[in-house]
């Protein structure tokens, strides 16, 4: 073990001298985290109001509750903004130019359809550039008729018996709240504020090609022709691999620390609960460590490690969603990040960010120690070339 | 026994004190035997075994791919070998063990230095792995950088350097935990004449101060310089083994002396034929050449006959057989093959 510390001691003064270290752990992740938390706007709090219109050649019951109470229900949740059109050709037109995100057409009969059992159609027109406001019109609508449908048999006998009106189903639509709740796909797991976000990504991000450090160094080792010199010095061979996990360690994690405090007193990042932060790092530097360390193997070159390893940072990094939020993805995305630590990492410290205590850490670090431990037991097949002089 | 041989680069007589007398009582340092390494079908050592003795320089001689790095790999426990068994200081050495490893200086034949680091660093990082103590490492450092002659270069990071600087710098870091056995592997390659001249001084002080040395070339004047005994490798087994004039003796070669004479030199051949020893005379104008079995012992007898004959004599050189010719002998090939 002390063998192990003085070569770490060794490679980590090595690695201060060139600089590349700090570079790379620190400058590099703080200020692009600087940059995307000041151009970048909190996708926390994104707003989409769809601004729509309505058109009633109906004139019935089920027309006039939606547009008399559900959609200033709904305007008041501040999702949608209503606004006077006097025919549809005129509200189709606005729509088209970019004025209008949507239309509802009730046509004549709509509610007498309804309520008596058969079937009826609200057009809306959308405007395909505002998907999301689209949308947003589209499951307000959505919501209403669906608790309409729902329900329709159970108010159809009480209207008869003179139990219940309409007014009770827009009630009970509106206490729903279903009309106005946008799914959310990462709806387990709470979010992180945007500055949080690009402060933790670029931590997790960069950490790898910090580790990489020392992991590749002892391809240095070779190249300079001082592996032999280690190998006969009167230590255990295996305090060769040890130093070098030592200096990836103390970069990973000095470089996440360092990260953290800065990004907390200089740009107000939440990070959480600071032992939970903590043992997050210490899984996420193990995961890079045992990652890097395999992707190093099977390198002849320092020059060569350096080259795979970033393809693998790189590509671990953008799967693992340290540059956008992947609730903004499609599933499939959220899907396959976990093969990454980097998904597993911000998961942890999504949850520790929204006030979850050390039991959010649990799982997220078990998955990255996990990494660890599957990517060691494969680089330790070629252990023997790694050690040979 | 003592010979007297030319050094011709500083062209002067020098008086060598062989190790058969000087040093045969010692402890040897190492012992090995039996090694052998394979590298898939190729036998890259087989069945090498030798030992070095306290104050003995021992030279592994032998051409490039010959086995010579791959036995001392074996040797410094670096490389695991396939079967035979190092003991160094009377402690076993394997890939495994590492007590052993301390008596071991190990100078690697490229140039095995932190190139970001200075003299001073490289030295202390290695003293440290080889534990010697902080009190004691510091004025250790200043003692080796004064052997190696960087002591006014020692806080200038290596890159700096020459490529001589380097390789002193790469032998200094071998004798810094003073070892018991000092393993050089080829330490001139690609040096200048004046490094080269200064590695090899160095050699020749630390066999005087009781290192055993295992020196590897495939310089045959080097081996011929310095080593007490000199094993001739090649295609991975010993050929011979032996001080340089038990080698030569080996194949049945014969030194030759050549006389410069003032005087007659045809009436000193004719006086010479008296001498048993003496094989051939060939006279030439001002120079006579003797070819003669042992001529350390019979230059004494040829230089009382000239001057019995009245002729003076204006030089002596004695030009013993050398090792490239034995090297030929036995394999069949040039050193430098």
């Amino acid at each position: 073990m002390r063998a192990s510390f003085i070569i770490a001691a060794k490679d980590l003064s090595q690695r201060i001298r060139d600089k590349s270290a700090i570079l790379l752990g620190f400058v590099a992740p703080l200020g692009l985290a600087l940059i995307f938390a000041a151009i970048i706007p909190d996708t926390s709090s994104f707003s989409f109001q769809a601004q729509v219109a309505v058109i009633d050649n109906d004139g019935g019951e089920i027309s006039a509750t939606f547009i008399d109470e559900v959609l200033p229900a709904v305007q008041a949740e501040g999702l949608l903004e209503v606004e006077e059109y006097s025919s549809a050709a005129e509200a189709t037109a606005a729509v088209e130019e970019g004025t209008l995100t949507a239309v509802y057409i009730f046509p004549q009969g709509f509610s007498d359809s309804l309520q008596s059992g058969g079937a009826a159609t609200v057009e809306i027109v959308g405007n395909v550039d505002e998907s999301i406001s689209t949308q947003i019109a589209k499951a307000v609508l959505d919501s209403y008729l669906a608790e309409v449908d729902a329900v329709g048999v159970a108010v159809g006998t009480a209207m008869l018996s003179g139990g219940a009106d309409v007014a009770t189903i827009t009630e009970r639509t509106l206490e729903s709240g279903a009309a106005v709740v946008l799914e959310d796909t990462a709806a387990e797991n709470l979010e992180l504020d945007a500055t949080t976000f690009f402060s933790g990504g670029m931590a997790v991000f960069f950490l790898f090609f910090t580790v990489q450090f020392g992991v590749a160094s002892l391809l240095e080792e070779r190249h300079y022709g001082t592996l032999p010199r280690l190998l006969g010095a009167p230590i255990n061979r295996w305090s060769v691999i040890g130093g070098k996990a030592v200096t990836s360690f103390v970069l990973g994690i000095t470089s996440m620390v360092v990260l953290a405090i800065a990004t907390t007193f200089l740009i107000g990042a939440e990070w959480g609960n600071p032992l939970g932060v903590f043992i997050l790092m210490v899984s996420g530097v193990m995961a890079a460590l045992g990652i890097m360390a395999m992707v190093a193997v099977v390198a002849k070159t320092p020059e060569q490690a350096a080259n795979y390893q970033a393809i693998v940072a790189v590509a671990l990094g953008m799967l693992g969603g340290t540059f956008f939020p992947l609730s903004q993805g499609p599933r499939i995305l959220a899907f396959f990040s976990k093969l990454t630590p980097h998904a597993w990492f911000l998961q942890g410290l999504g949850d520790l960010s929204g006030g979850r205590g050390l039991e959010a850490v649990i799982a997220p670090s078990l998955a990255m120690l996990a990494f660890f431990v599957v990517t060691i037991a494969i680089a330790s097949r070629w252990r023997g070339e790694v050690l040979a002089p | 026994m003592i010979i007297c041989v030319k050094d011709d680069r500083q062209a002067k007589w020098n008086v060598m004190l062989m190790p058969s007398e000087a040093k045969g009582c010692n402890l040897n340092v190492l012992e090995c035997s039996g090694l052998v390494k394979a590298f898939d079908e190729l036998v890259a050592v087989d069945d090498v075994g030798f030992h070095i003795a306290e104050g003995e320089t021992y030279g592994l001689l032998g051409p490039n791919g010959a086995g010579k790095t791959t036995t001392i790999s074996m040797i410094s426990g670096i490389l695991e070998s396939d079967a035979g068994r190092v003991m160094v200081a009377g402690k076993e050495i394997t890939t495994r063990t590492t007590d052993g490893n301390a008596e071991i200086g190990y100078v690697p034949q490229d140039i095995a230095i932190y190139p970001d680091l200075t003299a001073r660093e490289n030295l202390r990082f290695f003293g440290k792995l080889y534990g010697i103590p902080k009190d004691r490492l510091g004025p250790r450092i200043d003692e080796v950088l004064e052997v190696i002659g960087l002591s006014d270069r020692g806080d200038d990071r290596t890159e700096e350097y020459s490529g001589g600087m380097k390789r002193r710098l790469n032998i200094g870091i071998g004798l810094l935990h003073e070892p018991s056995l000092l393993i050089l592997d080829e330490p001139t390659v690609g040096v200048d004449p004046q490094s080269r001249n200064s590695i090899l001084e160095s050699v020749e002080l630390l066999g005087q101060s009781g290192t055993a040395v295992l020196y590897t070339t495939h310089y045959m004047e080097e081996a011929e310089r310095l080593c007490d005994r000199v094993a001739i490798i090649d295609g991975g087994k010993i050929r011979a083994e032996g001080t340089r004039r038990e080698l030569v003796e080996l194949v049945g070669q014969r030194d030759t002396v050549n006389l410069g004479v003032i005087g007659s030199a045809h009436r000193l051949v004719e006086d010479l034929r008296s001498v048993s020893e003496i094989q051939q005379i060939t006279a030439a104008e001002g120079s006579v050449e003797i070819l003669v079995d042992g001529a350390s012992r019979v230059l004494p007898r040829i230089l009382e006959v000239a001057q019995e004959a009245g002729v003076g004599i204006s030089g002596v050189e004695v030009v013993e057989p050398n090792l490239e010719s034995v090297f030929l002998h036995l394999t069949g090939k040039a050193l430098r093959d």
